[in-house]
């Protein structure tokens, strides 16, 4: 896709022996939030693993602008300009705040660090505080803050969320939902990954419907709100949006 | 009454200067274990190599004249150098195979050196040439006190400050802290693998390099072929003792390790103390069936391939 920020062609990847995604089409422009949308086991995760290069692609090929990363290692897609903020967090609940936001910048952005942790601490004021407190002591909500403060120390062009949303307090959501939005403001482009459909679909300026590891429907979120298959894929879920 | 006392007195403070001293060398070895294990979740067992090679250093600085004292860096770098270069010749075509395959290669590269060493020295262990450092010694009180051992403790203690500044202040040690609990989260913050790799490989050969100096230089004063093996088994004790992968443990692990030995030999009848050995390795045994997470870890380690 001309000037978009990520394009994926025909992307199949595999876990092992079960083959997880099947001919993926998917594309972000820049300053757009795109979200995937589908139900447990779907394939949402293993999409972003794959952009990010943690899962070995079968087939086809991912781009970053005009770049094929289809080869490069995880780290090299970072320092190029993707971060992935995973689900279940993922911080190191072993090392402070500090010492997690120094990892965030990476070996390449170090000389920047004073710089991007003020950025990251007027995003979330609340961590500036727990700058010397040991990350696994935060709470859920303090350790998701963390977890894409971390993932913005690199200074992303394009950030892959994986269900931020997940376990926290409704109200620590909009919080976050909240975030995403501003982040967009500041520039970064933004790929969610999300269970909260109908919240998802509200920030969302387009978004993929993956189902057994296929795409079955795409549209903006206005038209995806509209598409019973959307509510399909959430059989269960109760979703009313 | 009292002269006894005072015996037994300068007695428990003689073991406890001995047992400082061989719990360092323990913890310099068990750390070597506990930062490769770390990292890559692989035991190395070519580990004790690295200490032999660092030996042969020394042998052969000593047969070209050089003073001993030179012996130190020698020992040191010798050590980080090796343990870099059977990262990148021996692991690192291997990384992502099966973690079997990467216990085999490290038991095969051991195999490897420990066979080529014997071809080039001989099947005999050969004197390193430098003076007996164990016969200096000064009194405290009635207790004699080598200053080897106090060269030991000292020099194990900044080692382990600097290790302790490097993993706090520095991205790399940072990024092996953090690789330990979660390598993949670790290169997606854009740090490449092998840098952890590599810096986990030259942490654990400059400590042999240390212990080398220490055990091979300064306490035996002589090298052969199969001199890495009982510092290995030590090491591997140690770090097994602190839990696999953890390098305060490993610490933790070295000194419990070189105390339950001189615990034993001390109080072990004179013609038991050849047990002492099976008693510990014993020890470590039911250290690996009951708490294989290590005395010090409340979970077990997660072990994460890259």
């Amino acid at each position: 896709m001309p000037g978009a920020i990520l394009t994926a062609t025909k992307v199949g990847a595999r876990y092992g022996a079960s083959r997880v995604l099947w001919n993926v089409d998917l594309h972000v422009l820049p300053g757009e939030i795109v979200t995937l949308l589908g139900a447990n086991g779907a394939g949402k995760t293993t999409f972003l693993h794959t952009v990010m290069g943690l899962v070995q692609m079968t087939s086809g090929r991912v781009f970053h602008g005009e770049v094929d990363i289809s080869r490069q290692t995880p780290e090299a897609r970072v320092t190029g300009g993707i971060a992935l903020c995973p689900e279940g967090r993922r911080i190191f609940t072993k090392m402070t705040v500090e010492e997690n936001l120094r990892l965030g910048a990476g070996l390449k952005h170090q000389h920047g660090y004073d710089e991007n942790v003020q950025y990251v601490f007027e995003l979330f004021p609340a961590l500036r505080p727990l700058n010397a407190k040991m990350a696994g002591l935060l709470s859920g909500g303090e350790q998701q803050m963390l977890a894409v403060g971390r993932a913005l120390m690199g200074r992303p062009r394009l950030l892959l969320l994986d269900e931020p949303s997940l376990g926290l307090a409704p109200m620590i959501v909009t919080v976050i939902f909240g975030l995403i939005e501003r982040l967009r403001e500041e520039g970064v482009t933004i790929l969610l990954v999300e269970q909260n459909v109908r919240m998802a679909l509200q920030i969302a300026d387009r978004g993929y419907v993956v189902n057994t590891g296929r795409i079955e429907v795409s549209g903006t979120a206005d038209e995806l709100r509209e598409s019973a298959s959307v509510e399909e894929a959430y059989l269960g879920l109760a979703v009313h949006v | 009454m009292s002269v006894v006392f005072a015996y037994t007195g300068s007695e428990a403070a003689q073991q406890i200067v001995n047992w400082l001293s061989l719990g360092s060398i323990y913890a310099l070895l068990g750390i070597g274990i506990a930062a490769v294990f770390a990292v890559l979740g692989m035991i190395n067992f070519a580990h004790g190599e690295v200490l032999t090679i660092s030996g042969i250093a020394m042998l052969l600085a000593g047969e070209a004249g050089w003073p001993w004292e030179s012996f130190i860096p020698i020992a040191i770098l010798t050590g980080g150098v090796t343990a870099v270069l059977m990262e990148r010749i021996a692991f690192r075509p291997v990384r992502n195979a099966p973690p079997l395959t990467l216990l085999l290669t490290s038991l095969g590269l051991s195999l490897i050196i420990q066979n080529a060493l014997q071809l080039w020295r001989g099947p005999r262990a050969e004197s390193i040439n430098i003076p007996n450092l164990t016969s200096a010694t000064f009194h405290v009180g009635s207790v004699i006190i080598q200053w080897v051992d106090v060269a030991t403790i000292l020099t194990t203690f900044a080692a382990l400050a600097i290790l302790n500044l490097f993993l706090r202040k520095s991205v790399r040690g940072l990024a092996m802290r953090a690789s330990a609990d979660d390598f993949t989260m670790t290169r997606l913050m854009g740090i490449r693998a092998n840098t952890v790799i590599t810096a986990a490989f030259a942490v654990s050969g400059l400590l042999a390099g240390i212990a080398a100096f220490f055990y091979l230089g300064a306490q035996t004063g002589q090298v052969g072929y199969d001199y890495g093996f009982t510092p290995l088994l030590k090491g591997f004790i140690a770090a097994v003792i602190g839990g696999l992968g953890s390098l305060s443990g490993a610490v933790l692990g070295g000194f419990i390790l070189g105390g339950l030995e001189i615990f034993f030999q001390v109080t072990l009848p004179a013609q038991k103390t050849p047990f002492a050995t099976a008693i510990v390795f014993g020890i470590a045994v039911l250290v690996l069936l009951f708490r294989p997470q290590g005395v010090l870890a409340g979970r077990g380690v997660r072990i994460e391939r890259v």
